[in-house]
C-alpha cells in the first residue's frame, strides 16, 4: 500500500527543477550559489548530482525499516503507512545519533544554530495524505522522477529494464539495500558511481541493536537474582564464620 | 603507619616553590570555559569541527565513552568488596567510588554541551524508544548517577555526622550494590552496542558482534586499572603508604582481565576472516597496533613476575593499560569510521579545550574531596569494631 517515489537517472536532464521545487516547499534559500552545493545539508534536503555524462540523485530513502526511527532516544522519527519516514523537531534533543548511524547519511544538523533541528526529506507527508505527488515529481519535467505505490514503482522499474537491458544497470537500488527502501533507483551504471553508499546489507539494521537490547530484561532480573544469591552467601559465610568465631572468643 | 618525609630531591622542591599545575590549570579552565560560552551561545557549528559526514567527535568519543569506562572502577570493585566480599580490597573502595561518581557527572557535563538541545535532556524520560540503545544508556546512566550519589554518601554523611541519613543509607546498601553493578553491566556493554547499527561505517578491525561484551570486559580492566592510578597519585599527594600487596593483586587482576580481552579481540578478528586487514599500510592499521601493544605490553609485564618489589613499574602498567583502552574507544569512534566513510575530522580547539577542562575539573575535585572527606579512612570497619 505504501507509495514510493521512483528516480530513473537515464530520463534525468540534470534541470534540478526538484531542488527548486523541494527549496519551495520548505521555504528554504534557493539561488544559483545554493544550486551549486552538491550535497545535501540543513538547506538542501535533496540533490542533483552530476557524475560525467550521468546524473543522480540524493535525498532521504525512506527505509521501509528506517534506521533513524530505531536508534532515536526520544522516537522523534516515525515510518507512517504512506511510506514517508517523518520527523518531529519538537522531540529532537540533537544527540545526533540519527546522523550516525543512517546508512545513506542522509540526516543534516543545523550546525550554525543555537536550537538546531535536525533536516531531512518527509517525500512530502503532507501531500501524499491530501493524495497529491511529492513536490519534486510534480516539477520534474522529464518524468526522471515518480511517485506511486512501491509495488507499480517496482514493476514499472523492471519493465523498463527489460524494455532496455542495454539502458540500464540491471538492479533497481532500494529493492534490498538497507531492508529495501521507499525511494526506488534506476541508473545507466552502477550505483556507487552515482555517488550511492556501497556494501550495504540487503537486510535492514536495527535487528543489528534489537538483538543485543532485548536481552536486557533477562541480564537484568538473572543478574540481579545471581547477584543477590552470591551476596547472600558471601555475607551468610561471613556471620556463621564471626558467630563461631564468637564461641571460640567465649570459650577462652 | 605513616612514612618519615624522604629528603625531597632539589628540583621537585623548585618545582614546588612556582605553581606550575596551578597556573596549567587555570590556563586550561579559562579556555574551557570560553569554550562553553562558545558552545552555548554560538551554537555546535563555531565551537566544533563537527560536520554532518562526522556528526559525534571527541565528545562523544573521548569524554562519553572513556569518561564512563575510567569510571568502571566503582562498579568493579563494588562487586568485589561487597557482593564478592573480599573485604581485604576496602582501602581503595571508596576513592573508587568517588572516580565513578565524579566520571559520571563530568561525562552528563560533557553530553549537555555535546546534545544540541541541552535543555531538553530529559525528554527521554517522559518520551521512550526502548528500540534505541541511546535511550536504553540514557536511563542507565541516569539510575546509575543516583546510586553512586547515594554510594558515595556515607563519606559526606560521617563528615557531617548525620547518623540517621548515614544508617537509612546504610540499610538499603544490599539492593544499590546490586542495582548498581546491574545497571553498570548494561551500559558499559550499551556503549558498544551503539556501534553496532553502523556495520558499512566502521573499519572491520573494529566492526564486530562482540563489540559490547569487548566493552564491557575492557571497561572492568581499566576500571582497575584507575583503582592502582588513583592510589597511586593519592598516596604521593596525601603522602600516605602505598597499599601494596593490595595494589600488586589487583594488578595480577588486570593482567587476567585484560589477558581474557586480547584473547577475545583476536578470536574475534579470526572468526570474523579480517585479520588480513592487519596486513594493510594504512593509518588506521598503525592505531590498532598501538591499541594491542599499549594493552598487550602490562600482561606481558605483570605475568612476568616483574613487578613484584617495583611500584613504579605496576604505575607504568596501569597507565599503558589506560592508554590502550582510550586508544581503543577512539579508534572505534573517530578512527574507525574516518577509515571507512573518508570523512574528515580533526577536533577544535574548543573541543579540546571542554575535554582537557573536564579533566582537570575531575582531578580538583577528586582532591579536594580526598583532602575534606573520609575517602581514604575505614571510619566504618572503626563504627563496627565500637559498636560490638
Amino acid at each position: 500500500m505504501a507509495n514510493a517515489l521512483l528516480y530513473d537517472s537515464t530520463l534525468c536532464v540534470g534541470c534540478k527543477a526538484c531542488e527548486t521545487a523541494c527549496a519551495e516547499r520548505w521555504k528554504l534559500p534557493y539561488n544559483d550559489q545554493v544550486a551549486e552545493e552538491a550535497v545535501l545539508s540543513d538547506h538542501k534536503l535533496t540533490v542533483v548530482t552530476t557524475h560525467g555524462e550521468n546524473f543522480g540523485r540524493r535525498m532521504c530513502m525512506h527505509c521501509q525499516d528506517p534506521t533513524c526511527a530505531s536508534v532515536c532516544p526520544v522516537g522523534a522519527f516515525e515510518k507512517t503507512a504512506l511510506g514517508p519516514v517523518t520527523y518531529d523537531a519538537a522531540k529532537c534533543i540533537g544527540c545526533r545519533y540519527c546522523m550516525f548511524a543512517c546508512p545513506f547519511q542522509v540526516p543534516a544538523y543545523e550546525w550554525g544554530s543555537t536550537l538546531p533541528k535536525v533536516s531531512k526529506c518527509d517525500q512530502c507527508y503532507d501531500r501524499q495524505k491530501a493524495g497529491k505527488v511529492t513536490a519534486c515529481s510534480e516539477a520534474c519535467p522529464t518524468g526522471a522522477t515518480i511517485s506511486g505505490d512501491r509495488d507499480a514503482m517496482i514493476a514499472e522499474a523492471r519493465k523498463r529494464i527489460a524494455e532496455n537491458p542495454a539502458g540500464y544497470y540491471p538492479r533497481i537500488y532500494g529493492l534490498q539495500e538497507a531492508g529495501g527502501t521507499n525511494m526506488l533507483l534506476l541508473s545507466k551504471v552502477p550505483f556507487e558511481q552515482m555517488g550511492m553508499p556501497k556494501n550495504l546489507p540487503n537486510h535492514a539494521l536495527p535487528p543489528l541493536t534489537w538483538n543485543v537490547l532485548s536481552l536486557v530484561p533477562d541480564i537484568a532480573s538473572v543478574g540481579s537474582v545471581l547477584l543477590g544469591g552470591v551476596y547472600w552467601i558471601t555475607h551468610r559465610r561471613d556471620a556463621v564464620a564471626k558467630a563461631e568465631g564468637r564461641q571460640d572468643g567465649g570459650r577462652q | 603507619m605513616t612514612t618519615a618525609a624522604l629528603p625531597m630531591p632539589r628540583a621537585v622542591a623548585f618545582w614546588r616553590r612556582i605553581p606550575v599545575w596551578r597556573l596549567v590549570f587555570y590556563a586550561i579552565m579559562s579556555a574551557a570555559l570560553y569554550a562553553t560560552y562558545l558552545r552555548l551561545f554560538h551554537g555546535l557549528g563555531s565551537a566544533t569541527n563537527l560536520s554532518n559526514e562526522f556528526p559525534w567527535g571527541i565528545w562523544i568519543g573521548f569524554d562519553v565513552l572513556c569518561g564512563v569506562g575510567l569510571a568502571a572502577g566503582g562498579f568493579t570493585l563494588v562487586a568485589i568488596v561487597h557482593i564478592f566480599h573480599i573485604e581485604r580490597y576496602k582501602p581503595v573502595l571508596r576513592p573508587a567510588i568517588l572516580t565513578a561518581f565524579l566520571g559520571y557527572v563530568l561525562v552528563v557535563v560533557a553530553l549537555m554541551l555535546d546534545l544540541g538541545r541541552p535543555d531538553r535532556i530529559w525528554h527521554p524520560l517522559v518520551m521512550w524508544n526502548p528500540r534505541s540503545v541511546m535511550f536504553e544508556v540514557a536511563w542507565c546512566v541516569m539510575l546509575y548517577n543516583t546510586v553512586l550519589a547515594l554510594e558515595f554518601a556515607p563519606a559526606l554523611f560521617e563528615r557531617m555526622q548525620w547518623r540517621r541519613p548515614l544508617r537509612i543509607v546504610q540499610a538499603i546498601s544490599a539492593p544499590l550494590v546490586i542495582v548498581g553493578v546491574i545497571l553498570s553491566t548494561l551500559h558499559q556493554s550499551s556503549l558498544g552496542s551503539l556501534y553496532l547499527i553502523v556495520p558499512s561505517k566502521l573499519h572491520p578491525l573494529w566492526y564486530s558482534p562482540l563489540l559490547p561484551l569487548l566493552f564491557y570486559v575492557s571497561a572492568i580492566s581499566v576500571g582497575l586499572a584507575m583503582t592502582i592510578f588513583e592510589s597511586w597519585h593519592s598516596a604521593k599527594a596525601f603522602g600516605k603508604q602505598l597499599e601494596w600487596p593490595l595494589l600488586m593483586s589487583l594488578g595480577r587482576l588486570l593482567a587476567v582481565v585484560l589477558g581474557v580481552f586480547l584473547v577475545m579481540r583476536f578470536m574475534d578478528l579470526s572468526r570474523r576472516h579480517v585479520l588480513g586487514a592487519m596486513l594493510e599500510p594504512r593509518p588506521e592499521v598503525y592505531l590498532f597496533y598501538l591499541e594491542i601493544a599499549l594493552m598487550l605490553i602490562p600482561v606481558v609485564v605483570l605475568f612476568s613476575g616483574a613487578v613484584a618489589d617495583r611500584p613504579r613499574l605496576l604505575y607504568f602498567c596501569a597507565v599503558s593499560a589506560i592508554l590502550g583502552f582510550i586508544t581503543h574507544r577512539l579508534n572505534v569512534s573517530v578512527t574507525g569510521i574516518q577509515a571507512m566513510t573518508g570523512a574528515s575530522y580533526v577536533p577544535r580547539w574548543t573541543e579540546i579545550a571542554i575535554t582537557l577542562g573536564l579533566i582537570a575539573a575531575g582531578f580538583a575535585i577528586f582532591r579536594t574531596a580526598a583532602k575534606y572527606l573520609p575517602v581514604f579512612e575505614h571510619p566504618v570497619e572503626a563504627e563496627v569494631r565500637e559498636s560490638t
